[in-house]
């Protein structure tokens, strides 16, 4: 146990919910959340908002070295997708067969255990994301052959 | 005031083992032991997926088919007996994730397999009280079965939600329910052990068919109706057999009970095993249809609905968007006994 509490409790309405911010003086919104408007600067005003919970594979990685607590889980896809509003954001992807995973198919939302702090602390829950359709372009260049072996989760 | 259901959802796993294989570890005869339970596979919850993950899952899709504000939900109940913690809720969790908090009151229950339908009642004491708006109540389990023994072949995974309202927004009345409650000791988990313990054949008729049978003729004796009134019957479903043998005890015809018998696809799915047996009913149920449900906890005890559809469930996005059997065929992913006891943490160095 790390007392990794403040890490999983200051981020629980962006990681179970996709709450945001949007600049009710540029209109753009930001995920996570900020405290600052990079354009408007002080004179920004931000109120929360909730991000769209259906976005696209803007681009993928198979990761098979995974950090301290997510070897089991190796090997998995960590994905840059782009939410239907514009936002990007980084999530593992699960329930999505390496064959489905491409640059430009749909994705959605799905609640899951992100991590644990030990055996005894707290769980840490919040989003990740899953393939919904297999459509979409494959990524140009070469196949790699060990994509083939992530089955699950 | 009446009360029933006005949005409903269901989750469970993609990963499935079936059966067979995993007799095949433990050298017994996969076919004999699919047939004597009438299971075919059941649904294995991976590594990051627990009875909290389920209970988001199925509460995010039964506030789209309740069309309602989460801000309006004043309760929020979470039925499992597979808790992510020993001692904080897992509501809690349930009740940010879908934005219903802070100002609502939660609470998990546990009542073996029937503490999902424990929380729908308590959801209806409150709004029929005038309490609440809407109770969001769920039953979901990541239910255990400890290597070799019987109920490894039958426990499985998932979870159900049901939000409670007025009766004029509901898409199934519910006009009553009967509980039957004794001190039978035929399955339990003691504090601190991994698995949970059986009676073995004492589970049958002392306990499951007891249980079911007295409280649905409660409910047959309080409502002034007879079973075959009912177009639907759901019945908690600890394997495949126990349901058609209630029915047939009390007078249900085995065609009305097979709509809500999710069992041999998904197993034992333990507090979400009849919520998610009724989904599946509401799934194609039509106006004016009558269903029966009578969910079984053991320790033991059983409740018992009686639920009529309305003109709202044929409105558009009323239902859930993929009903239960379309997500038993959508999305599958077969795992051998060494997948799935590593994602079930059944390997102890894990």
């Amino acid at each position: 146990m790390h007392n990794l509490l403040p890490l999983i409790w200051r981020n629980i309405t962006e990681r179970y919910r996709l709450l945001g911010v949007h600049c009710q003086i540029c209109g753009k919104d930001y995920f996570p959340q900020r405290r600052i408007c990079p354009v408007c600067r002080r004179k920004g005003k931000f109120v929360p908002k909730q991000m769209p919970h259906e976005g696209k594979i803007v681009s993928f990685s198979l990761v098979h070295s995974a950090p301290s607590g997510f070897e089991l889980e190796a090997p998995y896809f960590l994905a840059l997708i782009e939410l239907s509003n514009g936002v990007r954001l980084l999530s593992q992807l699960v329930d999505s067969p390496a064959q489905k995973v491409a640059i430009g198919v749909p994705v959605k939302m799905v609640f899951r255990k992100i991590f644990e702090d030990g055996p005894e602390g707290a769980i840490a829950y919040g989003y990740k994301f899953k393939v919904v359709s297999g459509e979409g372009k494959k990524p140009a260049g070469k196949k790699n052959p060990r994509k083939m072996a992530a089955v699950n989760s | 005031m009446k009360t029933g259901i006005v949005g409903y959802g269901t989750a469970f796993p993609r990963m499935r083992i079936k059966v067979e294989e995993i007799a095949r570890v433990w050298g017994k005869e996969g076919s004999r032991i699919a047939a004597g339970l009438g299971i075919r596979e059941k649904a294995v919850a991976a590594l990051d997926e627990d009875s909290a993950t389920f209970a988001v899952e199925s509460a995010r899709i039964a506030l789209e088919s309740s069309r309602i504000d989460p801000s309006k939900i004043g309760a929020v109940f979470v039925g499992s007996e597979s808790k992510p913690y020993a001692v904080k809720p897992t509501a809690s969790i349930v009740a940010d994730a879908v934005a219903a908090s802070p100002v609502t009151t939660a609470a998990d229950f546990e009542f073996a397999c029937k503490a999902g339908t424990t929380a729908i009642q308590t959801c209806m004491g409150m709004v029929g009280a005038g309490m609440i708006e809407y109770g969001l109540a769920i039953g979901s389990d990541t239910a255990q079965g400890k290597p070799s023994d019987a109920l490894e072949y039958s426990a499985g995974s998932g979870g159900a939600s049901y939000i409670i309202g007025k009766e004029s927004e509901s898409i199934a009345i519910i006009e009553d329910t009967f509980s039957y409650t004794t001190d039978t000791p035929d399955f339990w988990r003691r504090q601190h052990a991994e698995f949970p313990e059986h009676a073995g054949r004492f589970t049958a008729e002392p306990a499951y068919f007891k249980h079911v049978v007295n409280a649905t003729k409660g409910l047959l004796e309080k409502t002034g109706s007879k079973a075959a009134d009912f177009d639907y019957a759901v019945f908690h479903q600890p394997n495949g057999k126990f349901p058609p043998r209630a029915a047939k005890i009390l007078g249900v015809p085995e065609e009305r009970i097979k709509q809500g018998l999710i069992t041999p696809f998904i197993g034992n799915t333990y507090s979400a095993s009849a919520m998610i047996g009724l989904a599946s009913v509401l799934d194609v149920a039509a106006e004016g249809q009558k269903i029966l449900v009578t969910s079984y906890g053991s320790g033991a005890g059983s409740d018992s609905f009686s639920i009529t559809v309305t003109g709202n469930i044929s409105k558009p996005g009323r239902r859930q968007a993929q009903s239960v059997f379309a997500q038993i065929e959508a999305e599958r992913a077969y795992v051998d006994y060494a997948t799935y006891a590593k994602h079930r943490r059944k390997i102890k160095s894990l």
